[in-house]
């Protein structure tokens, strides 16, 4: 569910929407594409009202599922020819299309395998690529890389953002920090169905959170914070069995860690899931 | 209605390509089943019956086996192969990804089963052609007929699946619906022998209709009766279509 949403996202943008479990990003990209019906409020997408003309916009954009719903029984290339036929492409229009897919997927010499032949990564490019096969000028994707290993994730941000080159407009959801804070310039953080956040990643964390985060765990923790110079004014938080440390400077505190054998520390500056956590709270949610 | 109908051939087109390559398979099951039940019936049964309602035995219950068979074309397709493509592959969000709306998709899967009973009581006709059981020019007009039978017996299937959260539950259909309707319907006997109460009510429903309708026509006995008997499986179907539309919209967009 969604409460009073609004955000407008420019062309040629790559905007990531962020969020816990049951925040509405799916409820959301739903709506976008005119497969929910919002109960209020108006919705564009591409000059298109929405639900209204969705058939239209949708003639316009490409949606990469969460879970891949390809054809199993199809090969690479029958999949994208019949999935060409439901947007009206004639059978020329698609086979000379599907070549070019293939590349941007690197699949070529899985042209004629079946679906079941290929590894995650392969189906998911696929996927990304079935998307494009209407010359999409917006691409949707819901969490892309879920349950992929780093490769194949490093893979396909290469892919992603090779396509935001060529000029689309990028959205995406993912619940991933790191691929949020490395694709996207923008990031529209979400939850319990509202909008918390609406910039860029590098603002977010300016904007959001003290410059730097110290991170110490183990079995000393108690006896050294009782020790420890924790100057004034610096937030601290126990998650867990670590202490987390937020501020501008905390090298003194660094500096007293070295003599405790006990503890693993780590110095950084503050990243997008410091602010995740720190705007979303650190529950647990299963929803 | 010409982008309508493209759009529907569309789904229709990738239920039909999938069907093509495990044809031969869907073939054996829908086809030599029915042949068998017609041959065993047709003549351990027949040599006692001899003439009903002015047929060879074997002649009237061709005539209700294809009509059947058309049904269980259709009821499978729309319901549990339709299920697996919602529910299982996901291939209907897919479409919906596209610009195809759930009525597309709803339209062409019935579409698509108005075509998997026209293939099936095709599949017969021409064995019970070839036997002489439907030798009649007329018989022809069997296929159409069928392909509406597919279009109700669908539509009906997919409201049914509209409605499930499993494979179990087409068991109450399959057994509360599509069984009584099989044995009551004038397939194997006719309806005269029933009690009055038991024919009203299957008279009320489609594929008694679709019966009195292919058997005729496959012996060459044409009349107005017939179109009237037609109406019945074609009102069903723009009715049921309807309703699987609308409940599948409150499932699908949420």
């Amino acid at each position: 569910m969604v409460d009073g949403i609004s955000f407008a996202i420019g062309r040629g943008e790559f905007c990531g929407i962020l969020g816990p479990n049951g925040a509405g990003k799916t409820t959301t990209l739903k709506m976008l594409v005119g497969n929910a019906p919002p109960s209020a409020g108006k919705l564009w997408v591409m000059g298109f009202s929405i639900p209204a003309q969705a058939r239209a916009m949708r003639r316009k954009i490409g949606i990469v599922p969460q879970s891949d719903n390809l054809d199993p029984d199809f090969s690479v290339v029958e999949n994208l020819a019949v999935y060409g036929r439901y947007f009206g492409l004639s059978g020329r229009e698609v086979r000379a299309r599907i070549p070019e897919l293939l590349k941007l997927a690197a699949l070529e010499d899985k042209a004629d395998a079946r679906i079941s032949q290929l590894s995650g990564g392969m189906k998911r490019r696929l996927s990304i690529v079935r998307a494009l096969i209407n010359r999409p000028e917006l691409l949707i994707l819901d969490e892309p890389t879920t349950g992929l290993d780093p490769q194949i994730r490093q893979n396909l941000w290469k892919l992603l953002r090779h396509l935001q080159k060529e000029g689309l407009t990028i959205i995406l959801t993912t619940h991933y920090m790191d691929e949020a804070e490395r694709l996207c310039q923008r990031i529209i953080l979400m939850d319990h169905g509202r909008v918390l956040a609406d910039q860029s990643p590098q603002a977010l964390i300016r904007d959001s959170i003290e410059s730097h985060v110290l991170e110490v765990h183990g079995s000393d923790l108690d006896h050294w914070v009782g020790e420890a110079p924790v100057p004034e004014r610096i937030r601290c938080e126990r998650i867990g069995e670590s202490l987390f440390f937020y501020g501008e400077r905390l090298d003194c505190l660094v500096a007293s860690l070295d003599e405790w054998n006990g503890l693993n520390y780590a110095y950084r500056p503050a990243n997008l899931e410091d602010v995740f956590l720190k705007l979303t709270g650190r529950e647990l949610r299963d929803g | 209605m010409a982008e309508a109908f493209s759009r529907w051939g569309a789904v229709w087109r990738r239920n039909a390509l999938v069907w093509r390559k495990s044809a031969r398979t869907a073939l054996l099951g829908g086809f030599a089943e029915p042949l068998f039940y017609l041959f065993a019936l047709g003549y351990g049964l027949g040599s006692f019956i001899g003439q009903l309602d002015g047929f060879s035995y074997l002649g009237f219950l061709a005539a209700g086996i294809i009509s059947t068979s058309a049904m269980n074309a259709a009821t499978f397709e729309g319901l549990y192969l339709a299920y697996t493509r919602m529910e299982v592959l996901r291939t209907w969000d897919g479409m919906l990804a596209a610009p195809l709306d759930i009525s597309d998709v709803v339209m062409g899967e019935i579409l698509w089963m108005g075509t998997k009973s026209f293939i099936s009581a095709g599949l017969i006709l021409v064995v019970t052609a070839a036997f002489g059981f439907t030798a009649h020019w007329t018989a022809l007009g069997v296929l159409p007929v069928a392909f509406i039978a597919g279009l109700c017996f669908g539509s009906l299937a997919l409201l049914v699946t509209s409605f499930a959260r499993s494979y179990d539950f087409f068991v109450y259909y399959i057994t509360l619906a599509v069984t009584p309707m099989v044995l009551l319907s004038g397939v194997f006997f006719p309806l005269a022998s029933l009690p009055e109460p038991l024919r009203l009510g299957m008279a009320c429903l489609p594929l008694y209709h679709v019966v009195e309708v292919v058997r005729p026509l496959a012996a060459g006995r044409l009349g107005v009766d017939l179109l009237w008997h037609l109406a019945v499986p074609s009102a069903y179907a723009a009715v049921t279509a309807m309703m699987a539309i609308w409940r599948f919209r409150r499932r699908l967009l949420q």
